[in-house]
């Protein structure tokens, strides 16, 4: 994890939730820019927008679950599914509202997060991860297999919804809804970070014994911080079930859990912004690569029975750059700029 | 149970077995890793899934001047030291620099590189089925009047053969012992005068090899070739965790127990529940029954901490 406050003197400083003034002012500038998108982006952008806030949001979970406690999951993409799939069950069989949807989403996820954290009490590191792996082919299999329930393959179909009397058919107005509750987990997320449950997964994730020797209950936190983590993928799944209009089990597989994970390592362990920043690299990074060989498989039709294959070359080539060269991610890179023009033009 | 059913059973026993073999090698490959260098490979089935193109590839090329059989033993031979080579040069450059990292570090790290791998031979060979030769006749053998394809016999004498190499590798050769002094401590073994890096690179050289092997004999068993194949590779991994990380003899019996339960599943539980093949998750659902009863593995032993 990366130094990011420096000079504070007192608790009162260290729990701000800005650091500085610049930081209050250039975020408010963000937003600011972010409201006022859908008034100058065309649909396809507002469309790449939503989606890299629905993984800022998932991503942000499972930041609190690996980033900040530790627990290693490869099962984060099966939580998603599960909010998605409960948004697309109850809302076409009992047609409920969008907002309760939301929060039904959020709250199914994170029962199977319960149901995964208490056996995965005793477990640690690589057992850990092989568990949740276990879990994410499990509902995997569950969802394409049980037909009378999921429809397998093809998936269910989501229709047109609103909320407030607003039509959420429209990009721009699905961008607003991403928008807010991006914005709110990401304040969520901050705020528990900063708290002392969120000190206390910082101390569980460093050292477990010694954490408990201080007097952290591990149980407690463990599950807490599941629950948290799946609660906010289910959210993550909900909207992407929403937007994609359609859910089907080839959405949230294997590969979109270690994609996952690769966006809290692209983007910085255990930071919030780097959270952000990973998931918004790793949701443009296909588009952008979409743009370089979408003309060049026209060109050369080789190309493109190949481009999967060149697509997931890229992603090994990402993760393990990173992981060799800049284990603190965008985030450390972003630090390290900020450090160098701090005392400019001293050296330091 | 009549004459008839216990024959069904030997079947799916014996057939087990030799998908169990397979496992078995693929688990051996990430025990050789996980001992010598404390690092979990998820590479591995992409590892034995080079190794499986690789020997399509040579008996492709070498079957038209030499009979079948010979092409395939070449092809097997020269399969084996190329994905050997392959392992030990991932080894040396993408993750040697982890050593001593976070475990999550190091298991993203070996999942890159399988997406590199697996990339590479997708980009290579294309997405496609491709037919894999093989000097298997596809009439069953009859043995005591049970019906067993000669692929899956050759699947099992192989692997035995190879698992008895190792073991007897590991037991009395010096290199074996270096690799296991090194397992034990590294910097001890270091301190003692063991090439430790040379040890690491050659246990990637040996989890190549048994990969290739086993890559081979699954190519062989489904008769084609698609990169899909390297998802065996995760579904092994049941078998060391049931064997407990760091004993050899554990990852083979967790295998070969897998394969069993695996195909048994197949044949009496998939006709009761209905739609897809059960097989997929059956490794699935055992680690997490054991995750639950023992943290540890079956045969794991609890590792005892230092604040």
């Amino acid at each position: 994890m990366a130094v990011t406050r420096y000079c504070t003197r007192t608790y009162l400083q260290d729990q701000r939730i800005f650091p500085s003034h610049s930081a209050k002012i250039s975020l408010t500038l963000f937003v600011i820019f972010l409201v006022l998108l859908p008034a100058f982006a065309g649909q396809y952008l507002l469309l790449v927008a939503s989606l890299c806030g629905i993984a800022t949001i998932s991503v942000l979970g499972l930041n609190i679950l690996t980033g900040y406690t530790g627990q290693l999951s490869l099962g984060h993409a099966a939580f998603m599914a599960i909010g998605g799939y409960t948004v697309a069950l109850t809302g076409e069989h009992f047609h409920l509202p969008f907002e309760l949807n939301l929060i039904l989403a959020g709250v199914v996820a994170s029962i199977a997060g319960l149901v995964v954290a208490i056996p995965s009490l005793r477990l640690k590191g690589l057992y850990l991860i092989i568990t949740t792996m276990a879990f994410q082919f499990i509902v995997e299999y569950v969802l394409l297999h049980w037909e009378s329930l999921t429809e397998g393959e093809r998936g269910i179909p989501i229709h047109a919804y609103s909320l407030f009397q607003l039509n959420l058919d429209d990009r721009s107005q699905q961008f607003y809804v991403v928008l807010v509750l991006a914005i709110a987990a990401t304040i969520l997320t901050k705020n528990l970070a900063m708290s002392r449950t969120g000190r206390a997964f910082v101390a569980v994730r460093d050292h477990d014994i010694a954490a408990e020797i201080i007097g952290v209950n591990l149980a407690k936190h463990k599950i807490m911080s599941f629950i948290a983590s799946s609660f906010m993928a289910g959210i993550g799944g909900c909207l992407y079930a929403y937007v994609y209009q359609r859910i089907t089990p080839e959405i949230f597989t294997f590969m979109v859990s270690i994609e996952y994970v690769a966006m809290i390592i692209v983007g910085g362990m255990g930071t919030v912004v780097g959270g952000i920043l990973g998931a918004c690299f790793m949701t443009l990074l296909p588009q952008f690569l979409g743009l370089i060989f979408g003309p060049l498989s026209s060109a050369y039709p080789f190309m493109s029975s190949r481009l999967g294959a060149i697509n997931i070359m890229i992603y090994g080539m990402i993760i393990i750059f990173f992981l060799l060269f800049e284990p603190e991610g965008l985030f450390g890179i972003w630090i390290r700029i900020k450090n160098y023009w701090k005392p400019w033009p001293f050296k330091y | 149970m009549d004459a008839m059913q216990v024959k069904f059973l030997a079947m799916g026993i014996i057939n087990g077995f030799a998908v169990g073999a397979i496992y078995a090698l693929l688990a051996l490959g990430f025990v050789v890793i996980f001992k010598a260098t404390d690092i979990f490979n998820f590479a591995q089935g992409e590892i034995m899934m080079f190794g499986a193109y690789m020997a399509m590839l040579m008996s492709n090329a070498l079957v038209g001047k030499l009979g079948i059989v010979a092409a395939f033993t070449l092809a097997f031979l020269i399969s084996s030291f190329t994905t050997a080579l392959l392992a030990s040069i991932c080894e040396m450059t993408v993750v040697r620099p982890m050593l001593g990292k976070p475990v999550l570090s190091i298991i993203m790290i070996t999942l890159g590189l399988a997406f590199v791998l697996r990339g590479g031979v997708e980009f290579i060979w294309g997405p496609e089925e491709l037919p894999f030769y093989k000097p298997f006749r596809d009439a069953p053998l009859l043995v005591q009047g049970v019906p067993i394809a000669e692929v899956r016999l050759y699947t099992i004498v192989t692997s035995l053969i190879l698992m008895g190499v190792f073991f007897l590798f590991f037991k009395y050769s010096n290199k074996g012992l270096g690799m296991r002094a090194t397992a034990e401590d590294q910097e001890t073994a270091f301190l003692m005068g063991i090439n430790v890096k040379r040890i690491f690179t050659m246990s990637w050289a040996i989890a190549g090899i048994v990969g290739a092997v086993g890559g081979i004999f699954l190519g062989s068993t489904v008769g084609n070739l698609v990169p899909y194949l390297s998802h065996m590779g995760l579904r092994a991994l049941p078998a060391v965790i049931l064997g407990g990380m760091n004993s050899i003899t554990g990852a083979i019996i967790g295998g070969l127990i897998l394969g069993v339960c695996e195909n048994l599943a197949g044949t009496y539980i998939a006709p009761h529940i209905g739609g897809g093949d059960i097989k997929e998750i059956t490794s699935y659902v055992i680690v997490l029954v054991v995750m639950m009863i023992r943290p540890h593995g079956l045969f794991g032993t609890k590792e005892i901490e230092r604040v």
